[in-house]
């Protein structure tokens, strides 16, 4: 179990935005948890590393100092006991924060989050509530292989009784804690790998977000591109091509994959009728597949195209970089199903004018 | 506990120290006939359809709950297993919230979601009711964790079986408790069969306190069909642990009489052993010796049954008068505050 | 241009009796499309064309046996030309006729010769039929072939919209109603796009993958016009209420109309379609508005009528009644003012001709406003006969149809007398625009608690002014004072309504 890449390593690789308050994404997550940290003495930091290593990918680097090793608790590796025991204590009262370092290894303390976790609210009648915060790493894209770079968030987007957040922005890994520590249920957090070292200015007036809502991060007319987490990069940039080609795409982050804000999607793909949904994970059974079913049952008389998704091939994440690449849904592959699913610019019956043309506006 | 002070009312004379003896003897009875006498119940509800799904008898085993529990007072916290109507009985929950949760009732101490398998009682800090073998564990030693954490003093009791002994969660708990030096009393009932495989069928070293020491606890092993010996092992243990030196293992020797569940072949085991086993019942052992010296007369034996039967009368008659948990109710408690009225949660799509 | 004849079905044949045609004209048939039935000496026959194109004409009707050879049909082949500005004068007159009224009478001399494709599909048959022309669907003879086909789809033909001659169900309509296998591929919104647009999918060319149509097609269609269906439902625009007795076609070709916007010439320049229907049927309004109050020497009359008997009884009747079943103002005001025009027979019926056509029975056209702006005219037949319950329950029924566009088009048809209500609105008195052809228009302000002399004293009544727009041509104040004073006592004896 090695889930190597420190803290410096990938600074090394930041992408270089603006000059003045910029932060990186991991930045951003330490900063929250030290919020949460600071505020309130029931939180504690709980894993494997996150405290003399400061975290497995740098992000609790520094809390050990400030907050002693009794709240940054390294734990030995035993995700189901230290999984298990972050239940344990947030039903005796306390808020925990458990890092699993991957989400690989999460399926090691699937029995504590599946049957515990996110069952014992229901099971004890609704004596026992489990305000319980557990952050993983997710997402492939660092040659990694197969052992570190599945994105199984879909698989938890199935459990009733917990919330799974991905955020996608430096505002959701600055905020979105704050919002998880106050579900009084049990959050789960996915930190896309390739984010981490995202950089960007982070608007001083940014909120805790709304966690019911999924978010426009584009607004356009033509098609809906539906996405989470660490494809919301590659969507945008989908976008912004498909803006040159004349196709306008609305790009809408799920941001919460479970519940679903159905609202958010259905009201988008009314707009545009057509909609492609991008996600990481295999797309056989995956939470792209259950978005395009949602939207074939609720918005069925406003599609125009087929929905289509754009996934993972169907392989273990190989290492190699060039298969991986090839392995993992890219900017191109998004373009290429936005504008199958758009359709020729023109219709042939409509003497030139573009999809867009009055696309959206009646009714 | 308020189990056994409904015997205390009456009986021996408390003043003196053999008096005392006798009462507490008979509090343990009575808490023992309480647990015996519901299940057996429950042996014919289930006959007669009235109780369903997977029901674990304790029967035979209810020297452990009992005597353990004398050791806990109302501040610690049990976590169980699924075979647990023995825990909750002792630990205080009314036979009526019991009753009713086997009968699927809204009065359910889980309100219909948990059954058998799955009781629960916040107020009381007994934490179910886990029906993964081993997954109690994890989260006993976070209950341990929240008390380390926060200083205060109280004990939390995981209830297991020899069989969650050969899971990783056993040794990956036992290894942080130790690690960590939390309050937690890990009690192994060790009845000799995980379901229907022996123990020395499936675990290569079968002295389990010996590999519970292993990690840097204190352990032992205990009669477990003696409620006098359980319970002088689990004070000791419990002292230990609130003294600050950390977890305490008792592998507790008993046995079942029953089947697993409700009703099996018993191919896997042969009858002439339960009979031994049956020779040490850990009531008959109590009656004896109480009877031995002079701690219990017929008409006190008859009266705590009597006492025993009214009890277990009674949670029948309001388990059955009780109102169903109504299914529009169905999507209460998947998450805390209202039910989302949701696709995702259900509605529409049973 | 193709012929399609009586062909031979075997070496022994030489007539052949025409049992069925299962195209309209207009139709779009392809080669090897069955379009008619032929009954030879040994069975029914469906067979088939040749060509692809259009159906032109049908020359011969069914029942009638000619000899093989013999010229059954004109089959348009050639490409259909860009549809032409339709023309103000009679042709058109003659389409609006066909989709208001849903008579195929003229169907065989469509205006063919200027290349103009008359509506694919013809208005449903259970609208009003002008006498003397096709009968009502239920009197069309099904062909065997088709009920049989029906049968073994387990189809109900009642529950079928013919598009044959005369509103007949033909195979094709069998076919689509089970829609086992689409012809056509469609997305679903351009499918939903193309009901609410009346556009006829058949004849739009899809431009999305493997040929499936898109929404962009279907507004391509829309703004071109001729594949454009005339409404299944409501008409979209508030056209003039054709009377059930229907004067003579000329008359109505002489009378100019508003333009329904399906037949908007095609050359107007595309504009976006939503706000080109709103547009359509403010111009419908507009035109049948002007034509009133060009023509109609309208009079006013108005009344103010104590409602207090009448709401007392409503309180009492609804307090007996489920919620559902319970009764607003707005049924016995209606009630009261078709009992009045049955018995002021002058002011229920229709100008034509230069002269007064009284009505059939009591039509009471409702106006309702559209929340999207416009309004419809939905009409209560027979509302003098109905009970109040029965009144109130199709009235809440035509309301919300009306609102949702799923009205039928017999029920926008026919009415002899339009009442406006502005009970709801707030406003005291209402002096409307009668619709022609009718005589009189009757409105109803808000019920509102006015003081009143009663019995010598003064009192306070909910009150509601009544009024009356009437046709001077056609009546006197006289007799438009006898309607008010009339509905007047009606109202006050609301047990007998």
């Amino acid at each position: 179990m090695t889930a190597e890449g420190s803290a410096k390593h990938e600074t090394e690789h930041s992408t270089e935005y603006g000059t003045e308050h910029k932060t990186t994404y991991r930045e951003a997550l330490r900063e929250a948890l030290r919020d949460a940290l600071r505020a309130d003495d029931r939180v504690f930091l709980m894993g494997e590393d996150v405290g003399r290593y400061g975290g497995c990918f740098g992000v609790s680097l520094g809390l050990l100092e400030e907050f002693g090793p009794e709240r940054i608790r390294d734990t030995p590796l035993s995700e189901s006991a230290f999984v298990g025991a972050g239940i344990g204590a947030a039903l005796a009262g306390m808020r925990p924060i458990v890092e699993i370092m991957t989400v690989n290894f999460s399926l090691l303390a699937l029995d504590q989050i599946l049957n515990n976790a996110a069952t014992l609210l229901h099971m004890s009648g609704g004596q026992l509530p489990v305000p319980l915060v557990i952050r993983m790493t997710t997402g492939a894209g660092r040659q990694l292989a197969a052992q570190h770079s599945h994105s199984l968030e879909g698989w938890y987007a199935h459990i009733p009784g917990i919330r799974v957040l991905a955020p996608a922005t430096i505002e959701d890994a600055r905020h979105m804690l704050a919002a998880a520590l106050a579900d009084p249920d049990p959050v789960l957090i996915f930190e896309h790998g390739a984010l981490y070292n995202a950089s960007g200015e982070l608007h001083p007036d940014a909120r805790i977000p709304d966690l019911d809502r999924a978010v426009v991060r584009r607004a356009g007319t033509d098609i809906t591109l539906i996405t989470y987490g660490g494809s919301l990069p590659k969507t945008l940039a989908a976008a912004e091509e498909l803006a040159v080609a004349g196709v306008s795409a609305e790009v809408v982050d799920l941001r919460t994959l479970r519940p679903l804000d159905d609202t958010t999607v259905m009201e988008s793909v009314a707009r545009t009728h057509r909609a492609v949904v991008v996600d990481e994970a295999w797309r056989s059974g995956s939470l792209a597949a259950e978005v395009s079913a949602r939207i074939t049952e609720q918005a069925f008389y406003d599609l125009d195209a087929p929905v289509e998704r754009v996934c993972s091939a169907e392989v273990p994440i190989p290492y190699a970089r060039q298969l991986e690449e090839a392995a993992l849904p890219g900017t191109a592959g998004i373009v290429a199903a936005a504008r199958r699913v758009a359709g020729p610019t023109w219709s042939a019956a409509d003497g030139g004018r573009s999809p867009s043309d009055g696309d959206g506006r009646v009714s | 506990m308020s189990s056994t002070r409904t015997a205390r009312q009456h009986g021996p004379d408390r003043r003196t120290k053999a008096g005392r003896q006798a009462a507490h003897r008979q509090d343990l009875l009575h808490a023992m006939l309480r647990i015996r006498r519901f299940e057996e119940r429950c042996v014919e509800l289930y006959s007669a359809a009235r109780i369903r799904g997977f029901v674990h008898l304790y029967i035979g085993e209810e020297a452990v709950a009992v005597g353990v529990n004398e050791a806990l007072t109302d501040e610690d916290a049990v976590v169980s297993t699924y075979r647990e109507h023995g825990h909750a009985l002792a630990r205080g929950i009314p036979a009526d919230a019991v009753m009713a949760e086997m009968f699927g009732k809204a009065t359910g101490c889980s309100h219909g979601r948990g059954g058998s398998m799955h009781l629960f009682d916040a107020e009381r800090r007994f934490y179910g009711g886990n029906a993964i073998v081993g997954g109690g564990l994890p989260l006993a030693a976070g209950l341990a964790l929240a008390d380390r954490m926060t200083g205060r003093s109280r004990v939390t009791c995981c209830f297991f079986g020899d069989g969650a002994v050969a899971e990783g969660e056993f040794h990956e708990t036992a290894n942080l408790a130790a690690l960590w030096g939390l309050p937690l009393l890990l009690v192994c009932e060790n009845n000799l069969y995980a379901m229907g495989t022996a123990l020395e069928r499936a675990q290569a070293q079968t002295d389990l306190a010996m590999r519970a020491s292993s990690y840097g606890m204190v352990a032992w092993a205990v009669d477990g069909m003696d409620v006098e010996a359980v319970e002088s092992a689990a004070r000791r243990a419990v002292e230990g642990i609130r003294a600050g030196t950390g977890p305490h293992f008792l592998e507790i020797r008993t046995y079942r009489f029953r089947a697993h569940s409700m009703y099996d072949p018993d191919r896997y085991r042969d009858k002439a052993e339960i009979e031994r086993w049956r020779e040490r019942d850990p009531v008959a052992l109590l009656t004896d010796r109480m009877r031995a010296a002079a701690e219990l007369s017929g008409a006190r034996l008859e009266e705590l049954e009597g006492r025993v039967t009214e009890e277990i009368e009674h949670a029948v008659e309001a388990a059955d008068r009780a109102p169903a948990e109504p299914v529009e109710h169905l999507l209460h408690h998947v998450t805390s505050g209202p039910p989302r009225q949701e696709r995702d949660e259900g509605v529409g799509t049973p | 241009m193709a012929e399609f004849t009586m062909p031979s079905l075997g070496a022994d044949m030489d007539e052949g009796l025409l049992q069925e045609w299962l195209v309209a004209v207009g139709d779009q048939v392809h080669k090897g499309d069955a379009i008619a039935v032929v009954e030879t000496d040994k069975a029914a026959i469906e067979v088939e064309c040749f060509e692809d194109g259009t159906v032109g004409r049908l020359l011969v009707e069914p029942g009638t046996r000619v000899p093989v050879g013999t010229s059954l049909a004109v089959i348009e082949t050639g490409v259909a030309p860009a549809p032409a500005p339709a023309p103000a004068s009679a042709p058109v007159a003659v389409a609006e006729t066909e989709t208001e009224t849903g008579t195929k009478a003229e169907v065989s001399s469509a205006p063919d010769a200027d290349g103009r494709q008359p509506p694919a599909e013809p208005a449903p048959a259970h609208r009003p039929l002008p006498v003397g022309t096709a009968p009502p669907r239920e009197a069309v003879a099904v062909g065997p072939l088709v009920r049989h086909l029906a049968e073994q789809k387990h189809l109900d033909l009642a529950g079928i919209r013919g598009t044959g001659r005369g509103g007949r169900v033909t195979r094709r309509d069998v076919e689509r109603a089970t829609a086992t296998h689409p012809r056509v591929r469609v997305t679903p919104y351009a499918r939903r796009l193309a009901g609410e647009l009346h556009v006829d999918l058949a004849q739009v060319r899809g431009s999305g993958e493997l040929g499936a149509v898109r929404a962009v097609d279907v507004r391509a269609a829309a703004r071109t016009g001729p594949t454009v269906l005339p409404a299944p439902g409501p008409p979209t625009a508030a056209a003039p209420p054709s009377p059930t007795r229907a004067p003579a076609a000329a008359a109505h070709a002489a009378v100019p109309k508003p333009e329904p916007f399906r037949t908007r010439p095609a050359t107007a320049s595309p504009a976006p379609v939503g706000e080109d229907r709103t547009a359509a049927m403010r111009k419908a309004i507009a035109a049948l508005m002007a034509r009133s109050k060009r023509e109609i020497p309208h009079y006013y009359l108005s009344t103010t009528v104590d409602l207090d008997t009448a709401l007392t009884w409503l309180h009492t009747h609804n307090n007996a009644c489920p919620v559902a079943e319970r009764l607003l103002p707005a049924a016995p005001l209606l009630k009261a003012a078709a009992l009045a025009a049955r018995q002021v027979p002058e002011l229920n019926g229709f100008w034509t001709d230069g002269h007064f056509e009284p009505g059939d029975g009591v039509h009471l056209g409702v106006a309702v406003s559209l929340r999207g702006g416009g309004l419809l005219t939905p009409v209560l037949h027979g509302a003098d006969t109905l009970g109040l319950p029965a009144l109130m329950a199709a009235l809440k029924d035509l309301a919300v149809r009306a609102r949702t566009g799923r009205l039928r088009g017999s029920e926008l048809t026919g009415a002899t007398l339009t009442v406006t209500s502005l009970v709801e609105q707030g406003v005291e008195t209402v002096f409307g625009v009668i619709h022609p052809p009718q005589v009189a228009l009757v409105g109803f302000g808000a019920v509102t608690d006015r003081p009143c002399a009663v019995n010598g004293l003064l009192g306070v009544r909910p009150m509601v002014t009544a009024t009356l727009a009437a046709d001077h041509r056609a009546s006197d104040g006289a007799v438009g004072a006898r309607y008010l004073t009339t509905l007047n006592r009606l109202l006050q004896h609301p047990e007998e309504l």
